[in-house]
């Protein structure tokens, strides 16, 4: 009954909307015979509903990410601009000195409590001032409702301090020298600024775009190659951006070559059999096991067992201070390893299966060895498979966090892994890393609501690392597609 | 009909076919390049082939007809042992390759398939350029010489009337080459590593008509130097360039001759049906 309905509407109905069949492929104008009229009424049947399924579901898919995307991109991407600082005279004759940054409607909780009606105005809002001043007031932000203000504006005069601790302080400068600045606050009272305790100065009110473009491509920079200060609240993330890329690195080193070599070994060695197909299924399986299970088993295996026995063997003279036998990015970027190995079988092996088997006929047939086969032929052929293998297993490594905080990742590391002192290279040492930075910066720091703006940011830096890592990764592969796979065939 | 079928052994003639060839070289009887004894295979249960016996000379061309899955191309597979590859394949029987049995345990598998070149249903060229899909074979035994590299490269285009379309390209991917060039390209191949044997898998079934002509030139061109094996389903074929044709029928061997005998005068009447096209 329904396929008969549609059969006799032919007009721009649902298909008008769909991409795969437009109207003109309905021969609206054109004479229909019965077997193409037949032929409309079963897509019809088959295809709108279903395809509007599909559609959506990518639709969402994709709101989604790009709801995500956007979100950190606006956040982190505005963490660095150097923002206008206003000067609020409220009502009662207080003055405020602060960024604006955020502005939400006040919840009517006498409304809701006595079932009163929203006055006919509106909602009333509210501004989110960045004060800063934190050893003064204590807080570094505050709000105001909007009808407490009597006098808003951008007065060119006020500067912005970056300070080593108590984080930004905002005032007027009345008298400046080499020892340091006075500065009045915004409730006019002033204070003494030492030299040495500042980071950065700036007039915000009295930059040009110019200038703040200039200044937000420094502060770039120095989030990006700066320590981190205040409990990883302010400063920048260059020992967290290192530790990950170092222990991605690593990780990779360990993981591929593993990963490969297992995978040929089922493929092109093993017989296959049940037992084969039960190590094929049980591999599959690894790499749906919880991250924070590995991270156990790396701390009892690599970082007790095989750094302790490391430790009594080749450093006893330094026991019982621990060197392998405590967590470092060695053992952090093999348990990660062993977490990702999975993901590089599978692929290496779906590539191997790929292979052509006459190919592998046509070498064995000129007296190649199998060893040989799989050297000159099957790996060139499998290296794109291999690497998006490597894709996959760097982006979730550079984004797990679990396994690392039992293996080595630390909240601050005194130096990095990599340094100028012999032997330059010290794998045993302690990490920092994106991850646990955003999760400790965002979570565990004292002040939160300051450490926000660095989550973003830190949270943009990883995002854009593995974009930056998978994008050279597919840059590859295609490259080495082209060169081994048929042009023609 | 009677009689046994499967271990017919003729009485070959040392001289091929004269409508074949210009055979008048080989005068003296020579020494059978393959010589197959009782030879049985099964792919785990079922048996491809079955009790097999046959003597190939050598320097003429031999052809493998017969209907689809009566084990031609199993038989081929056995003589440079491909069929090591097959899971559940077992073989039974003796092969003799210029005297030397190939199953005997002390073989070098690798060896034999040098003395023994392979050229596939489908052409099959590595994804790499002209010069190293020839220079594969002898860089496998180790020759690194770059000069002696490019004499083979040379000879073995030569001989596999490739050199003159690709001389001026020998860099470009062989995967740009057209079908029956890939082909030619595969039993250039096979000739650099200097076999005695080619073992042809129906390798014009994949091509047109004028490259498959082609081929066939080769074929005869080849036989001079080579003992070629092929496998076909085209009769025409076998009739046009094999000196001998076996005939197989449900991995049995019905009748094996000189191909003008096969195909004039068939003993079997199974081969006369096949041939007459009355099955198959």
């Amino acid at each position: 009954m329904n396929g008969a309905a549609t059969e006799t509407t032919r007009g721009p109905g649902p298909q008008a909307v769909l991409p795969q069949h437009g109207a003109q492929e309905l021969g609206f104008p054109l004479p229909v015979t019965s077997a193409s009229r037949a032929a409309v009424a079963r897509r019809r049947r088959e295809g709108a509903l279903q395809v509007w399924m599909t559609a959506t579901a990518v639709a969402a898919s994709l709101l989604m990410v790009a709801g995500l995307l956007l979100l950190v991109l606006v956040n982190g991407l505005g963490y660095f601009w150097p923002r206008d600082v206003a000067r609020l005279e409220l009502v009662d004759g207080q003055v405020i000195i602060g960024e604006i940054v955020g502005r939400e409607p006040i919840p009517d909780m006498g409304a809701t409590l006595t079932g009163a009606t929203a006055s006919a105005s509106g909602p009333r809002y509210r501004i989110q001032l960045k004060t800063g001043n934190r050893d003064v007031y204590g807080l570094d932000y505050r709000w105001v409702d909007e009808d407490a203000i009597a006098a808003l504006g951008y007065p060119e005069d006020i500067t912005v301090f970056e300070r080593r601790a108590w984080g930004n302080l905002y005032g007027v400068v009345l008298e400046e020298n080499a020892d340091g600045y006075e500065v009045q606050l915004a409730d006019g009272r002033t204070r003494w600024l030492r030299a040495q305790d500042v980071v950065d100065s700036w007039r915000p009110n009295a930059m040009t775009t110019g200038q703040k473009l200039v200044a937000y491509a420094v502060n770039v920079w120095e989030f990006l190659t700066g320590e981190p200060r205040e409990s990883n609240t302010e400063g920048g993330i260059f020992p967290a951006l290192f530790g990950t890329v170092l222990m991605v690195f690593l990780m990779t080193l360990a993981a591929v070559p593993l990963g490969v070599l297992a995978a040929l070994y089922l493929r092109e060695y093993a017989g296959q059999g049940p037992l084969v197909s039960l190590v094929r299924v049980a591999v599959n399986n690894l790499a749906g096991v919880p991250s924070i299970v590995y991270g156990v088993f790396g701390l009892g295996f690599f970082v007790y067992g095989v750094g302790g026995t490391l430790d009594r063997l080749l450093f006893s003279d330094q026991l019982p201070t621990p060197t392998f036998g405590t967590g470092g990015i060695l053992w952090a970027s093999l348990t990660m390893a062993l977490l990702t190995v999975p993901v590089v079988i599978v692929a290496t092996e779906e590539g191997l299966a790929a292979v052509p088997g006459s190919l592998r006929e046509a070498s064995l047939a000129l007296g190649a060895t199998r060893w040989e086969t799989v050297r000159h032929v099957i790996l060139p052929r499998v290296l794109p498979a291999v690497i998006t293998g490597a894709i996959l297993a760097i982006a979730r490594a550079a984004g797990e966090v679990a396994p690392l905080m039992l293996t080595g990742v630390v909240k601050v590391a005194p130096a990095l892994a990599i340094d100028g002192t012999a032997p330059f290279v010290h794998l045993y040492r302690k990490f920092m890393h994106l991850g646990f930075h955003i999760y400790d910066a965002g979570f565990q720091s004292p002040n939160v609501e300051a450490a926000r703006p660095m989550v973003f940011a830190t949270t943009l830096v990883l995002l854009a690392l593995i974009t930056g890592l998978n994008l050279v990764a597919v840059v590859l592969r295609h490259r080495l597609r082209e060169r081994y796979q048929s042009p023609s065939v | 009909m009677n009689q046994p079928i499967g271990t017919v052994l003729l009485e070959l003639d040392p001289v091929p076919h004269a409508g074949a060839a210009n055979g008048a070289a080989l005068r003296e009887p020579a020494p059978p390049a393959i010589e197959v004894e009782e030879l049985t295979v099964h792919y785990g249960a079922q048996p491809a082939v079955r009790e097999v016996s046959l003597q190939i000379p050598a320097r003429q061309v031999t052809a493998f007809i017969g209907p689809s899955g009566c084990g031609k191309t199993t038989l081929l597979r056995c003589f440079n042992r491909m069929n090591d590859l097959v899971a559940g394949a077992r073989v039974q029987g003796t092969i003799r390759i210029e005297g030397h049995d190939i199953y005997a345990p002390d073989v070098d598998v690798t060896a034999l398939r040098r003395r023994v070149g392979m050229v596939f249903q489908r052409s099959n060229p590595f994804p790499m350029s002209i010069f190293d899909n020839v220079a594969y074979g002898p860089r496998l035994v180790g020759e690194r010489d770059r000069r002696r590299l490019a004499d083979i490269v040379e000879t073995s285009l030569r001989a596999a009337a490739l050199w003159d379309e690709v001389k001026d390209r020998l860099r470009d991917n062989a995967l740009r080459l057209s079908g029956g060039q890939q082909q030619r390209l595969c039993i250039a191949r096979a000739l650099a590593v200097e076999p005695s044997i080619l073992l042809m898998d129906e390798p014009c079934s994949a091509l047109d008509p004028i490259s498959t002509a082609r081929i066939e030139e080769l074929i005869l061109q080849l036989k001079e130097r080579y003992t070629v094996v092929i496998v076909t389903h085209n009769m025409q074929q076998a009739a046009r360039i094999a000196d001998n044709t076996a005939f197989l029928l449900s991995g049995r061997l019905v009748e094996f001759d000189r191909t003008s005998i096969i195909f004039e005068h068939p003993r079997h009447p199974e081969t006369r049906d096949y041939i007459t096209g009355r099955f198959g």
